[in-house]
């Protein structure tokens, strides 16, 4: 059972029987890892650090010999990056859906029917929110349904937070600030990112902070 | 009981055949003889005398100049029918009086062993039997006690049945031509089902459909499915082929439906409470063609990086290999790529870009770092070279951007 600390006197035990670690010490810190069987919800604006969290995600559950899928709506997902953050690729099975949020919605729901996943991944960050918010909720109580009760991590990576109840963790994402090394001209360079996340779900909300290094 | 038929050295192939038309379990013993198993074969044919002119006759009906023989061991029969000219009965009990009378070249010893037995003046099978046993094994060994044992007629050998190779196919001609999927699958599931029976009942399982469908149009509609793993559920293989024929469907009406089944061994996997989370075969399966079906198969499979610098070189495989030893790092910045990269304007002041505007991207230039020239493949006929700039707009994000060829690109942003 996870469990987090709050403060020096208070300790919150969270409801998870089964977490599967994120690979950032900080957001483990915050929910014990990512709950097995449960949507967990990843939202904030671009260049938040939300790709290198899900990444993380994937490099820590294949490192541990599971099968993994990322269903990519936008065709986003870069191979070289992935695997220069660890993911073992022969253990992804990558479903590119060309930018039909609906196909993504299926090729999910299919995965989750079928079993056998460590964790599934959904992609939705460059999905437009006003397409994103056209799912239903009927789409995401099937989705957490599929995956109750198995040891799939059902990971969920968007602009905004869409699944609100059916989502058992939720983590805002923002960037706090990005490190540029050297003078402004050709000798600059981009060391990475430092950013903030905010557990908005379940209560009480707590924050932590992590670095993304370039 | 056992029944032998020995003819011509060139009919072979048809002796083989005159024998399958009485027993399965069939041995060639040499080009010109064949035994069989005839135990059950007096319920049809009567008595052992009747059931060997019942084969005689067969083999006149094919033309065959042959002699057959029963006997109550394998051996006996063989010698018997190599040996007598026409039908012979040998009965049980009285083989060594029956075949008393034959040469020992039938026996075929070898070399040393038959100059060895001619100098003794042992010519028939009576004079070799009369030998002493003890003596024999003494002199000759356990070739010479096998080949006292034949001469007697008292060999035991089992039959060792030709085994034919194994074909699993089963085909069904329609009434009338099917021209919906719905109904040709219920032909498919009756087909299915009789192979796997009769891959079960072999041991197998099967790796590879091949379905061949004759249409209406005379042409011939060919689907073949490999599997990862060897398979025998029958709702697996009905599920793919559906699958399949709903992603490629027949131009016209189906009027004649072979299956075939590539038989292999069956998968033996070891469970385990720590064995790491994977799906099952049979069911990735299934889902990886129902995935193909609603994405396309170009989109769906495992990500292989290639042996180039080029960016965003990659490939997709259809099956996952050999687990490489890469561990979970540090977070890492990544690019979330936009394919094709989106062309951009980018205004440039004093070699620094200071705004870009393409496509859902707009703002002007907060930070930036670059240019990092990179070039490739300039030894092939697909060269590339570019500058690429790492770049925070006032949008709040930030992206890579690289001109090639005097255009200007956003190749994605970091999250």
């Amino acid at each position: 059972m996870g469990a987090v600390a709050l403060g020096r006197d208070f300790q919150f035990k969270v409801i998870w029987q089964q977490v599967c670690p994120s690979g950032i010490a900080g957001v483990d810190a915050l929910a014990g890892g990512l709950p097995q069987g449960c949507l967990t919800e990843i939202y904030g604006p671009a260049s938040s650090g939300r790709t290198s969290l899900m990444l993380s995600a994937l490099a820590q559950s294949t490192a541990h010999e599971n099968v993994c899928a990322l269903v990519d709506t936008n065709d986003a997902f870069d191979p070289m990056s992935a695997a220069a953050a660890g993911v073992r690729l022969e253990r992804l099975l990558w479903v590119r859906c060309g930018g039909n949020a609906e196909h993504a919605l299926k090729a999910a729901d299919l995965l989750a029917q079928s079993g056998g996943f460590g964790l599934i991944a959904m992609d939705l960050a460059d999905t437009p929110a006003i397409h994103a918010r056209r799912i239903s909720m009927t789409s995401w109580f099937r989705l957490r349904r599929a995956v109750e009760h198995t040891p799939t991590v059902l990971l969920v990576v968007e602009q905004q937070p869409l699944a609100k109840t059916c989502a058992s963790l939720t983590l805002e994402m923002r960037r706090e600030k990005s490190s540029w090394s050297g003078a402004p001209g050709c000798s600059r360079l981009l060391r990475g990112i430092r950013v903030h996340v905010d557990r908005r779900k379940p209560v009480p909300a707590l924050a932590a902070s992590f670095e993304s290094r370039w | 009981m056992f029944a032998a038929i020995h003819g011509a050295p060139g009919d072979s192939e048809m002796l083989l055949r005159l024998a399958q038309e009485f027993s399965p379990n069939i041995e060639q013993t040499a080009a010109d003889t064949v035994a069989l198993d005839a135990d059950g074969l007096e319920r049809i044919h009567g008595l052992p005398q009747q059931i060997a002119a019942a084969v005689a006759r067969r083999a006149v009906d094919r033309g065959l100049q042959a002699s057959v023989a029963i006997a109550a061991n394998l051996d006996t029969a063989v010698h018997a029918a190599r040996g007598f000219a026409g039908v012979s009965v040998i009965p049980y009990g009285d083989e060594a009086k029956y075949l008393g009378s034959l040469p020992l070249t039938l026996l075929c010893p070898t070399p040393e062993m038959r100059e060895t037995l001619e100098r003794w003046g042992i010519r028939r099978f009576r004079d070799l039997a009369a030998l002493p046993e003890l003596g024999l094994a003494e002199r000759l060994g356990p070739e010479g006690l096998r080949l006292h044992k034949l001469a007697r007629g008292a060999g035991d050998r089992p039959l060792v049945p030709v085994k034919e190779p194994l074909h699993f196919e089963e085909e069904a001609e329609l009434d009338y031509p099917l021209e919906l999927l719905e109904p040709l699958m219920f032909v498919l599931a009756r087909l299915l089902h009789d192979l796997r029976a009769r891959l079960v009942a072999h041991g197998w399982a099967a790796n590879e459909l091949r379905l061949r469908l004759k249409l209406e149009n005379q042409g011939e509609h060919i689907r073949t499915l490999r599997f990862p793993v060897p398979m025998l559920d029958t709702k697996a293989f009905l599920k793919l082929l559906d699958l399949d024929l709903g992603a490629h469907p027949p131009p016209s009406p189906v009027v004649k439906v072979w299956l075939q089944a590539e038989p292999a061994k069956p998968r033996a996997a070891q469970t385990g409470l720590f064995i790491p989370l994977s799906p099952e075969p049979e069911k990735l399966e299934i889902t990886l063609a129902r995935l193909k079906l609603l994405v396309g198969a170009q989109n769906v499979g495992s990500p292989a990086l290639l042996d180039t610098h080029r960016p965003g070189a990659f490939q997709m495989l259809a099956r996952p290999l050999a687990p490489s030893p890469v561990g979970p790092m540090a977070p890492l910045l990544p690019l979330r790529a936009l394919r094709p990269p989106r062309t951009a304007r980018v205004q440039m002041a004093a070699g620094q870009p200071v705004h870009v505007q393409s496509e859902g991207v707009r703002g002007h230039v907060v930070a930036s770092a670059g240019p990092w020239r990179t070039s490739g493949d300039w030894w092939t006929h697909d060269p590339w070279a570019r500058d690429e700039w790492d770049v925070a707009l006032s949008d709040g994000a930030l992206y890579r951007i690289y001109s090639e060829q005097g255009r200007w690109f956003v190749d994605g942003s970091y999250d």
